[in-house]
Parts: structure tokens; sequence; C-alpha cells
């Protein structure tokens, strides 16, 4: 029987889920076999996993709390996606926020948080968004690739950040390990009553709906949303597509920079080098994931916040490496690249000769 | 003095460390010219490492295991080729997945063996060759992988410029429509481009853990992948030039090390910035020359399938 690619007439309505849990699934089956290969019981390790991600408060708990630097990250990117700029540098974004946010909270520790928080969130959002502006304006005056040049301040950031937590920011009474003192509390972003979920979460709702009202009912949003064909359709509708990019970019690395400020100030309460898990490249994940939309990456970030948590705890009860959930990832987003063939194409008998 | 003491052995040990930064480069600008943008090339060298240190470890046999490097990088290589080629997905995001799945594979797998040695390739003085002065001590005083990457460039000249398959390949970057007009198999030109290219990086994955140590541990590729995809563009797509950028980022990291060696006071985290700052460098510069043009003109887009 042969068969023969057609391209579809009408979308598939549901077909971006089904991919998705599809890819999902295959990626458990392998996940399996990785684990079997280890010589666990693999039935029981995707229970543990399960239970970690969404078992008890606890743990739903600790995936909220990482998909709070995730959302915002991934928000970021989508952003800068959408325009198709390819801006992979969200961890080297993030960790320049939490610079800024540390670098606030060590320069004014006797203000209290109303003063403070101010202060840290803008330098956050300026480090951050200055780090992906560099990329930016490389781009758009020397058509420097910026998927490489976002890419290789990731590296510089996170050296940067080495050297201040070794350096100049060391706590002189941390008996040499690397981390600044710890913060005055007008620099520690509070928990939401008594769980360990802290108001950051709120901050994400405001960035999220704040982001979803900019794209609807501004100009620049507009324009936004209409130059993602590239800047050749751009310039054809008059679009400002220099400054779009470098506008588009700021805020990217903006978001990424206040994630580094929340996880800094709510999570470690100092910056050290344990901060850096990743987020930034997990935050690409999702953002795919999503397919570059403002309420899926919720879901989305979520999702893979609790994969993290599950992972975690796969860890801790059967000596899994971590490298296990970054496995996952990178595996659930090959699997939706390659289904999402089926969105645009779909496979048929080919008819018989002289049927056509 | 200085010559002697710093200067040649400085200039061998970036030959050294720029060998495996030009087996990849080749094998990205391989990928590149067939139309096809890999940048999972850091993910597809650590489980390149991965493969030939594990090789070496239970064979005992280094040549076998430097082919198991190559192997394992066309393998995974073709996982890109059928996302992008096949699946039609977007080139941008799946070497990206396979970099992240890349790198978490090497340290998954990777766990068993860490701090562990296993043998390797060592440097050797090349017979007649190595006495030329100067260049003999920078170029003939390697280890045996380090001459056959000396070689490969010449290849791949010939490859593109004399041989029809090398045309062939080079007309699919180019233009893939005219190039199935013209009767050729676009989608088998790719797939050949993709999965060579996957070896080439793969060997320079292996050389890693081969050569350059002899010991497994994680983060091996330390973006020297990325380094690769830069420095195609920095070469504008020709093999001669990548000799030169990978030697020079081979400089670039060999004088960190030595400068950490003897004890400066500069921070270590600003002297590892330096190979990436200088990808950025060079990115500003083979950027101001103009020459995009060389950039094979299908680079990043996919080929429909005929409907």
């Amino acid at each position: 029987m042969a068969l023969k690619i057609r391209k579809r007439d009408e979308p598939w309505k549901w077909g971006a889920l089904v991919i998705f849990l599809g890819a999902l699934l295959f990626s458990l089956g392998v996940s399996c076999l990785l684990l079997a290969g280890q010589g666990k019981d693999a039935l029981h390790g995707m229970f543990i996993l399960w239970e970690g991600s969404f078992g008890n408060l606890w743990a739903l708990e600790g995936a909220l709390l990482k998909a709070i630097p995730l959302f915002l990250c991934s928000l970021g990117v989508a952003v800068a996606f959408r325009m198709q700029i390819w801006n992979i540098g969200a961890e080297g974004q993030f960790a320049l926020g939490a610079i800024g946010a540390t670098w606030m909270a060590l320069s004014f520790p006797g203000l209290p948080w109303y003063g403070l928080m101010p202060l840290m969130f803008a330098m956050a959002f300026l480090l951050g968004g200055a780090w992906a502006f560099i990329p930016a304006v490389l781009k758009l005056k020397l058509r420097v690739n910026e998927i490489i040049s976002t890419l290789m301040l990731n590296y510089i950031a996170i050296l940067l950040l080495d050297y201040l937590v070794f350096g100049v920011w060391k706590d002189p009474t941390s008996f040499g390990f690397p981390m600044t003192p710890e913060f005055t509390s007008g620099a520690v972003i509070a928990g939401i009553g008594s769980s360990r979920v802290h108001w950051g979460l709120l901050f994400c709702a405001v960035v999220g709906v704040g982001l979803w009202a900019f794209m609807r009912f501004t100009r620049l949003g507009f324009e936004l949303k209409a130059s993602g064909e590239g800047a050749r359709v751009a310039r054809y509708a008059k679009i400002r597509y220099g400054l779009l990019t470098m506008f588009v970019m700021g805020l990217s690395g903006g978001f990424a920079g206040w994630a580094g400020c929340i996880e800094t100030s709510a999570v470690l309460n100092r910056l050290q080098p344990s901060l850096m898990v990743g987020y930034g490249y997990t935050a690409i994940v999702v953002a795919w994931l999503a397919r570059l939309e403002p309420l899926n990456i919720a879901f989305g970030a979520f999702l893979l916040a609790a994969l993290r948590v599950g992972v975690e705890n796969l860890q801790l009860e059967l000596q899994i490496p971590a490298a296990f959930g970054v496995i996952m990832e990178g595996m659930i987003l090959l699997t939706v690249l390659a289904g999402q063939f089926f969105l645009t194409y779909r496979i048929e008998r080919a008819p018989r000769e002289g049927g056509e | 003095m200085l010559m002697w003491e710093f200067i040649i052995p400085l200039m061998a040990a970036a030959v050294q460390s720029g060998t495996p930064i030009l087996y990849a480069t080749l094998g990205e600008m391989m990928t590149e010219k067939g139309g096809v943008l890999n940048l999972g090339v850091e993910g597809i060298m650590a489980v390149a490492a991965l493969a030939a240190f594990v090789t070496s470890f239970a064979t005992g046999s280094p040549w076998l295991a430097f082919l198991a490097g190559g192997t394992a990088g066309l393998a995974f290589a073709s996982l890109h080729a059928f996302v992008c080629i096949t699946c039609l997905g977007n080139q941008v995001v799946s070497g990206l997945a396979l970099t992240i799945l890349g790198l978490g594979v090497s340290t998954f797998l990777g766990v068993p063996y860490v701090g562990l040695a296993a043998p390797g390739f060592d440097p050797f003085a090349f017979p007649l060759l190595s006495s030329i002065p100067v260049l003999g001590d920078i170029f003939f005083r390697q280890d045996m992988l380090v001459y056959i990457s000396f070689v490969i460039p010449f290849f791949f000249w010939f490859f593109f410029r004399r041989t029809s398959l090398g045309l062939h390949v080079a007309a699919t970057g180019e233009m893939p429509a005219a190039a199935a007009a013209a009767g050729l198999k676009p989608v088998a030109l790719r797939y050949f481009a993709v999965l060579t290219g996957g070896f080439l990086i793969g060997l320079g994955g292996a050389y890693l853990s081969l050569a350059y140590t002899h010991l497994w541990t994680n983060g091996l590729s330390g973006g020297r992948g990325w380094i690769a995809v830069a420095l195609v563009i920095f070469a504008f797509w020709r093999p001669g030039r990548a000799v030169i950028g990978a030697y020079l980022f081979g400089g670039v990291m060999a004088f960190q090390l030595r400068l950490q060696a003897m004890g400066t006071h500069i921070p270590s985290s600003l002297l590892l910035m330096l190979p990436y700052l200088l990808t950025i460098l060079v990115l500003i510069l083979s950027a101001w020359r103009g020459r995009r043009i060389d950039a094979p003109a299908a680079l990043g887009t996919n080929i429909e399938p005929e409907a």
C-alpha cells in the first residue's frame, strides 16, 4: 500500500494538544527504558516521579515555586521568538537580574521593603535587559548572529556571577563558601501566608496580564505580533523593525532579569552559584511547547517545574542522577517538533492508478 | 628564551586544544553546506565524548573508541536530520533540543565513569617532520588524531570542489528546488550532509575524552560546540579559514590555562571568559567584512514535500 503526504486544507483542531500528549507519553516511555537500564524498577520509578510532582501539597508547592522563574523567563523567550529573534540567553539575563537585585540589596540594606524592592526589581530589569540589548544592537548594526551572541553571554554571565561571589561580594563570615551575606529582611520577598510559595507568584500574574494587555491594546504590541513573519514583511507593513527588535530584546531580558531577582530574593535570600540551575534553558522548552502563547506558558511552566520537582524526588528515593530531567526535557521538545509535521500535513493512502 | 620556553609550547598547545574545535567546525560546515543548520553540536560532542570514553574503557582500544565517537555523533545527528528533513521541524529549536538532550544523556550515563581514566592517544614525534625547526615543535609533536585532523580540510576542499557528490550537496544547500529539478535528490543529499557532519563532530567529541584528557568529567564540551558554530560563520564556510579559527581559539584556551597555572592575580573566572568574549569578537569581525553572501542560500530552510 503506497502512502502519500498531503497538505491539510484546514488546521487540525486539537492537533497541538494531541501531539504534545503523544510526545509526553513517548518520552515517559523512553524514560522508563532509561530507568530499567539503570537496574531500577521502571514502573515504581514512574510512580515516585508522579508522587514527587503532584502527589501531595508539599510537591505542588515545590512545583509552583519553580514555575515562577520558569514562567517569567519563558515569557521573555516567547516574546523574542515570536519575532523570530532567537534569544537563547535567558540563562545569562536571569543571572544579570540576580546580580542587579543583589547589588541593590547589598548597597541599601537599611531600607524597608517598599523602598528596596522597587530598586531591586528596577535594577534587575535594567541589567537583564541590557544583557539582551547587546546582542540586539550587534544583530541590527552588524548582523551578528544573535543565537551565538546570546549563548556566549550566558557563559560570560555565569562567570561574572562567580567572580562576584568568589570575590568582591563574598561574605567574610561564610567560611570560604562563595556566597554573599544574607539579605536583610527588606530585600526578601515573603511567603504567602504560611506556605512556601511567595508573593512572586502574584507578580507573575501581573506581568502575564500586563503583557497580554500590551499586545492587545497598544500599537507597539500590534506591530510586534505583525512582524512575526520576519524583517521583510515587517518593512512592507511600515513597521519599525529595528526599534521593535531592541524593544523586544530589552523586554525579553528584563523578564528573565526579574526571574533572577525573585529567585535570589525569595528562595536563596542571597547570591550564590547554586542559583543557576538552567531555568533559562528549560524556559526555551516551555516557550516552544506552549507555542509561544502566554496562557499556555503558565501551564507549561508549571508542568516542567513539576517534572523538575518529581525528578528531585526520584534522585532522593532511587539515586537517579538529576540529568534524568534534562533528558526528558530534550526528548519531549524533540518529539513535539517531529510531531508538528502532522499539524500541516497528513498521510493518506495514495489513490490507485487512474483514480486521479 | 621566552620564545622556546613559552611561545612555542603555547603554540603547540594551541594546536592541541584547537583540534576538537577543528573537527567540530568542519562537521558543522559540512552540515550547513547541505543547507541544514545544526545547533546541536555541543550536545553531539558531549555524547560522542562519552561514547568514545566508554568504548576505550571497555575494550582498551583507542582506535575503536575514536570510531565509536564518530558513530555516536552520526547516530545523534540522525535525530536532527529526521526531525528537520523528514518532519520539517524548526531547525533552530531542534538543534537546541539536541543540545539539551545530549548534555543530559552524557551526564546521566556518564555518572559511573566520573574521575576514571581510559587509554587514549599520546603525543609522539612524527618521523622526519618533527625535526623541522619551530614548525616541527608546534605541529609534529602531537598525537595521532591531530595528524589526522591536518588532512581532513584538504579532503573537505577536494570533496566540494572536485567531486560531483560534493557539488550536489552544495547545490541542495544553495537551491534545493533547482537541485530537485535537475534530477538530484535533495532530501537524501541533506541526510548525507547532516550524518557525515555529525560523524565529524563526533570525532571532535571523541578527541576531548581520548586525547585532550584521558579522564571522564562532566561538562567536557565546555561550549566548544557553540564556538564551532560561530567559527563556521567566521570561516565563511571555507575549510582553510576553519583551521585558522580553530587554532586561534585553541590558543586562547591554552593561554588562559597557562596564565592560571603560573599563578596570576587575575581571578580565574575572568580568564575563563576569554574564549566566549573572543567568539563574540570574531563574529563582529566577520560581520565587518560583510561576507554573508558566502552562507549557503537555503541554510535553515526546510524542503517542503511536493503535494
